[in-house]
């Protein structure tokens, strides 16, 4: 008996939500009083910081973790040599990849974004209609697979390490081909979905050329840059920073939106945001019911403020 | 080219969310449901422009009850050629999963499409499942897909950017923002859709494996506190000392 992680390593490096991946199955398991076992892929050096995430077991399989058939069958060969009836994967572009597979392999019943840990009968909290409301979904199914919401629950450190062995495993022959990876994120960003601080615009901006006061903020603060919907489809901002229910959900500590109304479907992917401030010169903006804070007023007047503000802030911590 | 486009039925994106029974039932008391919009505007739509281009039907899947039929005869208006309803409630997601892998098993789709996520449950779930039940490659977060023969080279989402990769069908697809633009039927498909084969089959045995036990709602925000624009710096000790968030 154990609970299984799999922990997606980019690059050898393991990205915050697989560390909570595996912190939440440390939990898991404490409460069912087993052990956790971190299954990866790739090289790692040491341990990954896996252990000090809660794994008492670290194994490192070779297999292409581009092809979720490949990782479902790595994942249900590791569950059964670690006999673990629960598998935990982070709710994150990897999870939502091989998570289903693996659950429909083992007839189990899966809880995809949970945002706190399971009661002993396996009730799961999550969040539903695009983070409008909550379900509590329990699992009726001996075999349980759980993925977790990544900046829900952080990493709980525990200061140890965990014994590495390599997981013997022949894949076959692939299906898929990769043939080009793209990188999106600036050398130093965090990508969004693991950004804790963000700072993001909309059409009050008026022009994509207005758009230094937003990066200068993100700068000082140590933030990401995202945006709303029209001012992605209009190409003021590259894609990948539209955040709202078609593009990216986050929740980070800290959203700041400048010049965006909050329509629902905006407000549905940050709705998770622990502490939202909003900058709007339309005081009937309703994205100020949302929000914890709000300034009315013209953003190139406020920004400038709050960005010296920011400055002599970093400078005295 | 044989295409199966896989439709779940959703709240539309501006209904209020409220619950009845204890907490216990959704309430649709004046909900309109809408074709969910990632199976409607990026997997049916690209279906339907494959079909244009090379050939082929497209069969739309439902597992629900009567109450689908208004979704999936948008479905046909938009361009789909017949639809299948399972008749069986969508309790959760293995059990749907089945259903769609129980029907699609041995039919021969080359293709079989899903949205990424519905805007209700928001699982991503579905098709993973389907692929895995039905032996099948499963490429997720699909954003632009292109045939050529019998390959697929299709760029998806993965952490931090984007991967091309090249599958041969049949494989299973869910669709995300970029793989098409939204169509809204015309007169003449509405007109036709009437008489488009609709048929209705019995559920296969299966176990829900999950089941929502309560819903309740998220707790209200305690309010917005207002600070003066001339005072706009001020905004960074609250954030510090009273949010905590930097």
């Amino acid at each position: 008996m154990s609970v299984l992680i799999y922990a997606e390593n980019q690059n050898g490096k393991f990205p915050k939500s697989a560390l909570e991946a595996v912190s939440y199955g440390a939990e898991v398991a404490a409460m069912m009083g087993t052990d956790a076992v971190a299954i990866t892929c790739g090289s790692i050096s040491g341990d990954g910081g896996l252990g000090n995430a809660g794994a008492g077991k670290v194994w490192v399989a070779n297999a292409p973790s581009s092809d979720s058939q490949a990782m479902s069958k790595l994942i249900v060969a590791a569950a059964a040599q670690a006999g673990a009836n629960v598998i935990i994967f982070s709710h994150d572009v990897a999870g939502k990849m091989i998570a289903p597979r693996v659950a429909a392999r083992l007839d189990a019943g899966l809880v995809p974004g949970a945002t706190a840990l399971p009661s002993t009968d396996f009730v799961v909290r999550k969040n539903v209609f695009s983070g409008k409301a909550i379900a509590d979904v329990a699992i009726h199914t001996a075999n349980k697979v759980i993925t977790v919401l990544p900046n829900s629950l952080g990493v709980k450190n525990t200061s140890s390490t965990a014994a590495v062995e390599t997981f013997a495993f022949d894949a076959g022959a692939s299906r898929i081909t990769v043939k080009e990876v793209k990188s999106e994120n600036k050398d130093g960003e965090v990508p969004l979905p693991e950004a804790e601080l963000v700072v993001s615009a909309g059409r009050g901006m008026k022009g994509p050329e207005h758009w230094g006061p937003i990066e200068e903020l993100a700068k000082v603060l140590g933030a990401t840059t995202a945006c709303s919907r029209p001012v992605a489809d209009i190409g003021w901002r590259p894609h990948h920073e539209h955040v709202g229910q078609t593009g990216v959900t986050i929740r980070p500590n800290l959203y700041i939106a400048v010049g965006i109304s909050g329509a629902i479907q905006h407000l549905a992917g940050v709705n998770g945001s622990k502490t939202i401030v909003v900058i709007n010169k339309d005081p009937e903006a309703p994205f100020f019911k949302a929000a914890d804070y709000g300034i009315v007023g013209d953003a190139f007047e406020v920004l400038p403020k709050i960005i010296e503000a920011a400055k002599t802030f970093k400078a005295a911590h | 080219m044989k295409i199966l486009v896989c439709i779940s039925k959703a709240p539309d994106t501006t209904s209020k969310i409220a619950f009845t029974d204890g907490g216990s039932k959704f309430d649709e008391n004046g909900v309109q449901y809408i074709v969910n919009p990632y199976d409607e505007w990026y997997a049916l739509v690209r279906a339907l422009e494959l079909k244009e281009t090379i050939g082929g039907t497209v069969t739309i899947l439902s597992v629900g009850g009567s109450d689908y039929e208004p979704i999936i005869r948008k479905a046909l208006a938009i361009g789909a050629d017949e639809a299948v309803r399972i008749d069986a409630a969508e309790s959760d997601s293995l059990y749907v999963a089945k259903q769609i892998a129980a029907y699609a098993n041995g039919k021969g789709f080359d293709i079989i499409f899903c949205g990424k996520e519905t805007i209700n449950y928001n699982g991503s779930i579905v098709p993973g499942m389907v692929a895995e039940l039905l032996d099948l490659p499963f490429v997720s977060l699909a954003i632009k897909l292109n045939m050529n023969g019998a390959t697929a080279t299709i760029e998806r989402e993965v952490a931090g950017g984007e991967e091309v990769i090249e599958v041969s069908t049949p494989f299973v697809v869910s669709a995300a923002k970029g793989m098409a633009e939204q169509r809204i039927p015309n007169m003449r498909g509405i007109m036709a859709a009437r008489t488009k084969p609709l048929e209705v089959v019995p559920a296969a045995a299966a176990d829900a494996a999950t089941s929502v036990k309560s819903y309740s709602l998220p707790p209200a925000k305690s309010g917005c506190k207002y600070i003066d624009a001339e005072n706009a710096g001020s905004l960074i000790q609250l954030l510090h000392e009273e949010a905590k968030a930097i």
